[in-house]
């Protein structure tokens, strides 16, 4: 298959980029969209030409190191599948493909299509965490966790933390993500004791660096993980439980 | 390394064949300073021995840790919460990227809830025949003890273990193992486990006892007066060299999977901190002992930048099977019973699928070598869940595995449900290491490892859902107790002067070794040596290694590294993030460490674990040979020019008597 790729090309966060365009003739439908861009980088090293900086690790979904908009979409085409697993089969011959770094204020560029997202280590650092030092823990089972809720809990703990969801959003928000944790945290019985606390410190952090949200929904539509509509609720419920906690904010 | 010979008088000279006399020296026997006495005793009799920092003082002592996976991170986090400073780096934006996030199956724990009769000794006994008794059987001991809190203090940390509809924790069997002691959150068990680790380690960094340096790659350690003391590292995206010192540097950076080119490690996972604490003088354990896992997808087309791990959990209620019949491209659903040769079954009824990994890689790689490979390339066999969705309902096995099936169906746009998996063995895991003592400190003093960037526990093989545990054991549970062992005695001396001649001189070793590689005036980017290196390697030193193919792969690999600095080229400025430059510093080690894997492999004249010579087999066996090797080798770096030098540690087993493994 043949493609064009064009491609934001950036030195640094203060640089000013632009568009590159570059084509690959012997593309195939199985490659993923990492595949591509490393064939591409093959090719611009055979030509002495500096290879596009792009991120991954794991390519296989879980690292959340991949991070990239394909044609103005978070990760590619396919809702809620990783770059790492967006494939060229979901192109057609000839066609032109744009890679560009996530959009977001909060994630500035580093160089091409790399950009810093530490942002959301700040929302984990403001209180994303159950404070238990090691030794500390009773006994596992005897907190007892039905099925459900540790499944529940599962299904927002799957957030691979690739910030997805706040390119995809018009604000630039990060609802989805805080809301992930937010909800993973509330659904066992571990950490009740800091509940309020933590949403209280993690949506106040969460505000300080990303945009509002406006339930749009388009995050839910991004993310790898399919980590459902529901966190965002899940961060008004834990800010409103939060509120009528008689106890002091801290 | 001279790049003067050019290719034309290369081609005349005949292969030289070398001994392993004119290879390698041996060296001196090592101390791995273990208790004297009974193993089950041992890490308790460690503890009591070991000195300790009085809290007020700890803040005193500088700490650098290495890496943020589940031994990374544990340990940052865990002396952090002790009140040691700690300067944590790692090459990744965010903590928890680190690979541990992609284990999938499980973490064992001898907890012995069950009525299975399960116990701390049945761990040891099978961790420790599971690993063809090459390991201390007091590691495993510590590894069985201490893999008790760490699922109480993961789960207590937000880990949401999965639970039985009582609200107990559940658990599942693995390989190698006939009791239920692996604990799991679904197919992402290592993404729980490194989220909640990673997030201590933010917990940490908010209370300000841990100090994150992100996007930073370790290139050396320093070593001064003996000990280790500091590291240099390159800023990946100013291209600065810097260097950081302090009392104790800890290892957490990984294993060495990826020399093999294609593996399932994650892209960035390599070897040069490891690799180049080598060089200072630490020792390397077992390089040859690498695992090849039985389950996962085979390569499909030329352009697959790696493999993927389908776990190994999946084989409790999937079933493996060949063909009966040659190059059978029949859809795997008409062909019937009597046609289908579930050969692991057949050839190991007591354990049957769930045989250890490298018993069913071997197996695996014979059915496809022999002709009966099915897919496209003929180079997979089935793995079918046929039978386990008829016998539990389609809802449980989608409960168990619907991650690992969606990931195969986003992979090979296949339905496992429906059609049988296609999977293959692959590089997956490196039992080799930096040697450490029972401390897990390395033969540089003040230099600690932990996790797969060791030797300890494993031995020849490690069993499914111990690399976890081991992770979190020397994170959370040993390396917090042994490095202020070692601390205690530096009590009231500043950590080394960052103008001090052994940290400059460090930097410039390290900024001439990137200036040549920017410098060199060649025509290929260092992918194309890594890929040829990756193609000796599995050719020769894969699941079956013979002395005469070990011999041509340390020829061609001296080949290769000649021909790597004569002509890789570098393209890109050294000042800003060049993933190229990182790239050619890693697999030049590789070329290195390489040749020492092969060199390991033809020294150790038998067959263990996952190290299986065919001049030492019986029935397609392996043969030990415990009179002879019953040690760990520990390489250590020879002078400029000089041969390999092996020092071992005798290993003796008091709880787990010497016995050919039998899993038929």
């Amino acid at each position: 298959m043949r493609l064009i790729l064009e491609v934001w090309r950036q030195d640094g966060p203060d640089a000013e980029g632009s568009f590159e365009t570059h084509e690959i003739t012997d593309a195939t439908p199985e490659m993923s969209l990492l595949e591509l861009l490393d064939r591409l980088n093959h090719q611009l090293v055979e030509n002495d030409q500096d290879p596009v900086a792009f991120e991954s690790d794991c390519r296989e979904g879980i690292c959340g190191t991949c991070g990239l908009d394909v044609n103005g979409v978070p990760h590619g085409p396919e809702d809620n599948v990783p770059a790492c697993g967006q494939h060229v089969r979901s192109f057609t011959d000839g066609q032109t493909v744009r890679f560009t770094p996530f959009r977001a204020r909060s994630f500035p560029v580093v160089r091409d299509l790399i950009v810093d997202r530490t942002g959301l280590d700040r929302i984990i650092q403001a209180g994303g965490t159950i404070s238990v030092d090691a030794g500390t823990a009773p006994d596992a089972d005897t907190l007892l966790v039905t099925h459900d809720d540790a499944e529940r809990a599962l299904d927002f703990a799957a957030c691979i933390g690739c910030g997805a969801c706040v390119s995809a959003c018009p604000n630039g928000a990060a609802y989805l993500y805080t809301g992930a944790k937010l909800a993973h945290l509330a659904l066992i019985p571990h950490g009740k004791e800091e509940r309020a606390k933590r949403a209280r410190s993690m949506i106040a952090q969460m505000q300080h660096e990303f945009g509002p949200c406006s339930q749009i929904g388009e995050c839910a539509l991004a993310c790898p993980a399919e980590i459902p509509l529901l966190a965002i609720a899940a961060v008004n419920r834990e800010r409103l439980r939060a509120g009528f906690k008689w106890r002091k904010p801290n | 390394m001279s790049a003067t010979s050019d290719k034309q008088t290369k081609q005349k000279e005949a292969p030289v064949a070398v001994t392993i006399d004119q290879l390698r020296v041996v060296g001196k026997p090592l101390d791995g300073r273990v208790p004297d006495v009974h193993p089950r005793e041992a890490w308790t009799d460690r503890k009591l021995h070991y000195n300790l920092v009085n809290p007020n003082n700890r803040r005193k002592f500088k700490v650098i840790v290495v890496g943020t996976g589940l031994a990374g991170a544990g340990t940052a986090a865990a002396l952090g919460e002790l009140g040691y400073d700690v300067d944590v780096f790692s090459f990744h934006d965010l903590p928890r990227r680190a690979h541990s996030i992609a284990a999938q199956g499980g973490i064992n724990s001898p907890r012995a809830r069950k009525v299975d009769n399960d116990s701390i000794d049945r761990f040891v006994k099978d961790t420790v025949k599971g690993g063809d008794y090459r390991g201390r059987e007091e590691d495993a001991y510590r590894l069985g003890e201490e893999g008790i809190r760490v699922i109480n203090h993961m789960q207590a940390i937000g880990a949401a273990f999965a639970r039985e509809y009582g609200g107990q924790l559940a658990t599942r069997s693995f390989g190698g193992v006939q009791v239920s002691r692996t604990y799991y959150t679904r197919g992402q068990t290592g993404q729980q486990l490194e989220l909640a680790a990673a997030h201590a380690l933010s917990r940490q960094v908010a209370a300000g006892t841990c100090k994150l340096h992100s996007r930073q790659e370790m290139l050396d350690v320093i070593v001064k007066d003996g000990r280790a003391q500091g590291i240099v590292v390159r800023d990946l995206v100013s291209g600065k060299v810097r260097a950081q010192t302090a009392h104790v540097v800890i290892l957490c950076t990984g294993g060495y999977g990826n020399i093999y080119y294609k593996a399932t490690l994650a892209k960035n996972s390599n070897a040069t901190a490891i690799w180049r604490a080598y060089k200072r003088g630490a020792f390397f354990a077992n390089p040859c002992f690498v695992q090849i896992h039985p389950t996962a997808l085979p390569l499909m087309s030329k352009w697959q930048s790696k493999k993927t791990l389908m776990s190994e959990s999946l084989r409790n209620d999937g079933r493996i099977w060949a063909p009966r019949k040659k190059n059978d491209d029949r859809d795997p659903n008409t062909i019937p019973e009597n046609e289908r040769f579930y050969f692991l079954e057949e050839r190991y009824p007591a354990f049957g699928n769930l045989v250890p990994r490298d018993v069913a890689s071997r197996n695996i790689r014979e059915r496809i070598d022999a002709g009966y490979g099915v897919g496209p390339l003929h180079n997979a066999v089935y793995l079918d869940f046929k039978t386990g969705i008829e016998r539990l309902g389609v809802n449980v096995i989608r409960e168990r595995y619907s991650n690992l099936f969606h990931m195969y169906e986003e992979l090979t746009g296949e339905d496992p449900y429906k059609t049988p998996m296609r999977i293959a063995p692959s590089v997956h895991f490196t039992m080799g290491g930096l040697w450490s003592d029972y401390d897990q400190m390395t033969a540089i003093p003040g230099l600690f490892v932990g996790g797969e960037a060791g030797w300890a526990y494993h031995g020849a093989n490690r069993l499914g859902a111990n690399s976890l545990l081991s992770g979190c054991v020397d994170g959370w549970f040993t390396l917090p107790y042994s490095v202020p062992n070692y601390l205690a005695g530096l009590l009231g001396q500043p950590a080394l002067d960052p103008k001090d001649k052994a940290v400059s001189d460090t930097m410039k070793d390290v900024q001439a070794g990137l200036d040549r590689l920017l410098d060199n005036d060649g025509s290929y980017g260092p992918d194309h040596f890594h890929e040829k290196l990756g193609a000796i390697l599995d050719r020769y030193a894969s699941v079956s290694r013979s002395p005469e193919g070990l011999t041509t792969a340390i020829g061609l690999i001296r080949e290769l590294r000649e021909e790597f600095w004569r002509d890789v080229k570098v393209v890109g400025e050294g000042d800003r993030l060049n993933h190229e430059l990182e790239t050619a510093g890693r697999v030049a080690d590789y070329l290195e460490l390489a040749e020492l894997l092969c060199v390991d492999a033809l020294d150790r004249d038998e067959s263990a674990g996952a190290h299986f010579r065919t001049d030492h087999e019986i029935d397609g066996e392996a043969e030990r040979n415990d009179e002879d090797w019953c040690f760990c080798s520990a390489w250590q770096y020879p002078e400029p020019g000089g041969k390999h030098i092996r020092n071992f540690e005798p290993l003796t087993f008091r709880a787990v008597p010497l016995q050919q493994r039998n899993y038929k």
